[in-house]
């Protein structure tokens, strides 16, 4: 089965170049890339005017299988990365149980080979049930496929025990991704501590509560050496600490979500549960501070943190609704619109933080379009525009907070091992 | 709504006239006032007896105690108007328990404000009798209820509209009928 | 005597979205409302064969009272549900509990709630007015709503009225209610508490925030005590009940700070020694007994604006 995308403007995040060029993909492989390549029976697919990229990597997604399947499953999760221009997607270990034991690790793998759409790289569990107590067996995690370790979803309350978790992931050559969030800070708090909770009567989380946790694990990540990278960065003050620790060498890396850069505590408006995430949508400095940071490099990766949840878990009282939002569907298009339209970054600099930068991360053999690649392409139409509609996204759950904005750049063709997945199809 | 002046009713002088005869009604029919208290309805019930008050004391020499009365938290139709009427105070300084309470409005229509106002005279207290002077008769009854004291008694079609204006309220003193087009 | 309602919303919320001509029409109305209450039948037919379904997931008895007395002044029917949160998942129970409002054929919904916003979600499941009596640490509308209209009849007009608030602000609903209230109606507001009791960026909001009474107390208005929970020792927001009392209670050497004519006002129930002393709770200045009684005639006021005249 041999594929030509056709006169497209081809990516190449890791030289910050972009060329008109046909890709060639034969079977699972990129076959060639050239100027003009005759089509010899070969499905063509026409990319005129649309940007082709090395495949989308969401390092950051939560699939909930095993064990939440009403919320979503590996299958309808990785159906609406592919929909969203995403060749693989980094599953965090929180499911039910915890992906703390080499037998959910495969369990997942599996689920995403006969599910047979974008990629699924596990992340395993930190310590065990992620309770932050013992350390899960992270080497035979890694053996059955793991890529990064994380206790997602919360951090690691014991600095000891976080001090061990890194010595180990070090020895793996692993990296540690962190939830920062400092729980006795953060308490019962349920959106940012500020002028809008203190409106709303909301409970809040400061931006200390992060801040601190940042901190904490740079300074541990400098005296193990292990690889840090920190999730969803959604303060000003984490930004600074992060673009401080890489100047003295720290190996660090970090990501920030799109809602992170794109709104404030404002979208929480009238108790809007769809607004309830955490770390929790902070003020217009620090959405200010995180496209800063995506600007300068503080922060490589765009990453989702896609998080399903049911109905009945969102449409209720604020403080008893679920964190969390879904992202992979709505994620092309808030970087395109919000960054690259924005002048934030340019098409190469954004792409490289979805693509190249999570593979680098996370040790996968992405993030360059070159004969011999493995064919995980994305195809961008970077005019097509459309109004985020809930209903029609293919993720199980549609709790976005996005629903009616206008999104301008979108995916338009996502190709894994060279199968290829139209967008409005 | 559009209306179209019909006729002048009363004018200045006629409803000096009627409220004059009215005044006389009353106390040739309580046979003074010394029992007496005059209760207008708001709004344009408020001038009349206080008109009618002025009047009854020139007459015999002794006054009659006025009060002021809103009926809108007793009237049958809140749920249908689609509004809030607002509310004023109802200003009752006396006690009305075993007095002759004159209930005096502008205009007697259907008999539902009316009914309103004895439901709000006897929330107050029990009196002894309830009269009626009204500036205006215009018919069309709903209510088995009937004035004592009449101004005028004008026939209308329910397409006319009675319009009392009265100098404290409305600066001019005038009733006409209009007609909606 | 035609001309539509100011009250632009179809429930009471809260203050922070309700504009002064909105709060001066309820309070407006309330005038009559307190007239027939001080009369031998306390009672007009207005809100006959209404249902207003007092909803509380807290146990409140003051409040609930008052509404159910404000109800019955007017001649509504009431029905009272008493939810424990404890008994019921959260989320589910205000579901249904919506259903079942919905089956009743309520006219209207008073809601008291531990959850800032529950007034907001019931109001967007039902299509019948909702009153917030009550949600979380967001808002007291009515409470608000009544102690504006007792400084109006104290003080005739509220604007420039030097009004201190002391003690918690942090968790008081009733606290939030009155700083946007007043505010909006040109009162200068100031806030007593420690840095602990005191919500994020509150100073923002047009308020002046001082942490010694002294500073606050010397020529004003108006003195609003706030109850002083003693579980915020054991929480860890002030290091003791005691040492509160001696720094932010009120007691007569203080009061002696503000203008003569200075009243004090309390939303209740009282912790006598600890927030305010006993001389001062029952002193002539106290506004306590006059705040229960205008709260029914507020209260009456609210229900006659939101139950009538929303058919179209």
């Amino acid at each position: 089965m041999r594929l030509i995308i056709r006169g497209g403007t081809v990516v190449d995040p890791a030289r910050g170049r972009m060329y008109r060029s046909d890709v060639l993909v034969d079977g699972e492989r990129v076959a060639a890339v050239e100027k003009r390549i005759p089509a010899r029976g070969a499905r063509v697919l026409d990319a005129e005017g649309k940007l082709v990229l090395p495949g989308l990597i969401d390092m950051h997604v939560h699939l909930r299988e095993p064990g939440q399947e009403y919320k979503e499953t590996v299958a309808t999760g990785t159906r609406a990365a592919a929909r969203g221009g995403f060749t693989a997607v980094a599953a965090m270990p929180n499911t039910d149980p915890v992906a703390d034991t080499a037998g959910v690790i495969r369990y997942v793998l599996e689920k995403a080979e006969d599910a047979g759409y974008a990629r699924v790289c596990p992340v395993g569990a930190l310590t065990r049930g992620s309770r932050g107590g013992e350390l899960s067996e992270m080497g035979e995690l890694c053996a059955a496929g793991a890529v990064a370790f994380s206790d997602d979803g919360r951090s690691v309350t014991s600095a000891a025990v976080m001090r061990r978790a890194m010595e180990y992931a070090r020895m793996l050559g692993v990296p540690v991704i962190s939830h920062c969030e400092d729980e006795t800070l953060a308490g019962s708090g349920v959106m940012h501590e500020g002028l809008v909770s203190t409106r709303l009567g909301l409970r809040g989380i400061p931006a200390a509560a992060e801040e601190v946790m940042v901190a904490r694990d740079l300074i541990l990540a400098e005296m193990t050496g292990c690889h840090l990278h920190v999730a969803h960065v959604s303060t000003a003050g984490a930004v600074r600490l992060i673009r401080e620790a890489k100047a003295r060498g720290v190996r660090v890396t970090a990501e920030a979500t799109p809602h992170h850069f794109t709104l404030t505590d404002r979208a929480v408006g009238d108790y809007n549960t769809l607004a309830k995430v955490k770390p929790p949508l902070r003020t217009d400095a620090d959405v200010a501070a995180v496209r800063e940071g995506l600007a300068d490099g503080t922060i490589d990766v765009i990453a989702t943190d896609h998080a399903p949840h049911a109905p009945h878990e969102k449409d209720v009282e604020f403080d008893a609704a679920a964190f969390g939002l879904v992202g992979l569907e709505t994620a092309v298009g808030l970087v395109f619109t919000e960054l690259v339209a924005k002048g934030v970054l340019d098409i190469p600099a954004a792409v490289a933080k979805m693509s190249l930068n999570p593979a680098r991360i996370l040790g996968l053999p992405s993030g360059d379009i070159e004969p011999g690649a493995v064919a995980d392409l994305t195809v961008i139409d970077p005019d097509a525009s459309e109004v985020v509609d809930p209903a029609l996204l293919v993720s199980k759950s549609k709790n976005t907070p996005f629903d009616g904005y206008r999104l301008k750049g979108l995916p338009y063709a996502t190709v894994v091992g060279g199968k290829v997945f139209l967008r409005d199809r | 709504m559009d209306l179209r002046q019909k006729a002048i009713i009363l004018d200045r002088d006629g409803i000096r006239r009627a409220l004059t005869r009215i005044a006389h009604e009353i106390i040739e029919r309580n046979k003074g006032v010394e029992n007496v208290v005059l209760i207008g309805i708001r709004r344009r019930g408020v001038p009349l007896a206080l008109r009618l008050a002025g009047k009854i004391e020139q007459i015999e020499g002794s006054a009659a105690p006025v009060g002021f009365l809103d009926i809108t938290l007793y009237r049958d139709d809140l749920t249908q108007l689609g509004y809030h009427p607002k509310l004023y105070r109802t200003e009752v300084p006396f006690p009305v328990t075993d007095r002759t309470v004159i209930l005096v409005d502008d205009v007697l229509y259907t008999g539902r404000t009316v009914r309103a106002a004895m439901d709000a005279i006897m929330d107050l207290g029990r009196p002894k009798a309830i009269q009626l002077a009204i500036l205006i008769d215009r018919g069309h009854r709903e209510l088995p209820i009937r004035a004592d004291y009449v101004g005028k008694n004008v026939p209308t079609s329910s397409r006319e509209v009675i319009s009392v204006q009265i100098e404290e309220i409305d600066g001019q003193e005038q009733v006409l009928i209009l007609e909606k087009n | 005597m035609l001309g539509g309602s100011i009250l632009q919303s179809k429930h009471c919320l809260g203050l922070a979205d309700m504009s002064t001509e909105e709060m001066t029409e309820i309070l407006d109305n309330a005038v009559p409302m307190k007239q027939v209450i001080s009369r031998d039948i306390k009672k007009v037919p207005t809100l006959r064969g209404k249902t207003v379904v007092i909803l509380f997931f807290e146990p409140s008895t003051r409040t609930r009272i008052s509404f159910e007395l404000a109800a019955k002044h007017l001649s509504a029917d009431t029905v009272n549900v008493s939810v424990s949160t404890s008994s019921v998942s959260k989320g589910e129970s205000l579901f249904d509990t919506a259903r079942t409002i919905k089956a009743l054929g309520a006219d209207l919904v008073v809601l008291r709630h531990p959850a800032a916003g529950a007034p907001h979600i019931l109001a967007r499941l039902i299509d019948v007015p909702v009153i917030n009596a009550g949600d979380g640490m967001h808002e007291h509308p009515t409470q608000a709503l009544l102690d504006l209209f007792t400084l109006r009849e104290r003080k005739g007009e509220l604007q420039g009225l030097k009004v201190v608030i002391i003690g918690d602000i942090l968790h008081s609903r009733v606290a939030r209610s009155n700083i946007w209230g007043l505010t909006k109606f040109g009162a200068d507001v100031h806030l007593v508490a420690p840095p602990t009791l005191l919500p994020a960026g509150i100073g923002q909001t047009g308020v002046t925030v001082h942490h010694r009474p002294e500073d606050a107390l010397v020529d004003s208005d108006v003195v609003m005590v706030l109850r002083l929970q003693r579980e915020r020792q054991r929480e860890g927001l002030i290091p003791g009940v005691k040492e509160y009392a001696r720094l932010y209670g009120l007691n007569a050497a203080r009061l002696a700070l503000a203008r003569p004519d200075a009243v004090v006002m309390h939303p209740g129930p009282i912790n006598r020694g600890v927030e305010i002393t006993d001389d001062v709770a029952d002193g002539t200045r106290a506004l306590i007994t006059d705040q229960v009684a205008n709260g029914v005639a507020v209260r009456m006021a609210v229900l006659y604006l939101l139950t009538l005249g929303r058919e179209n």
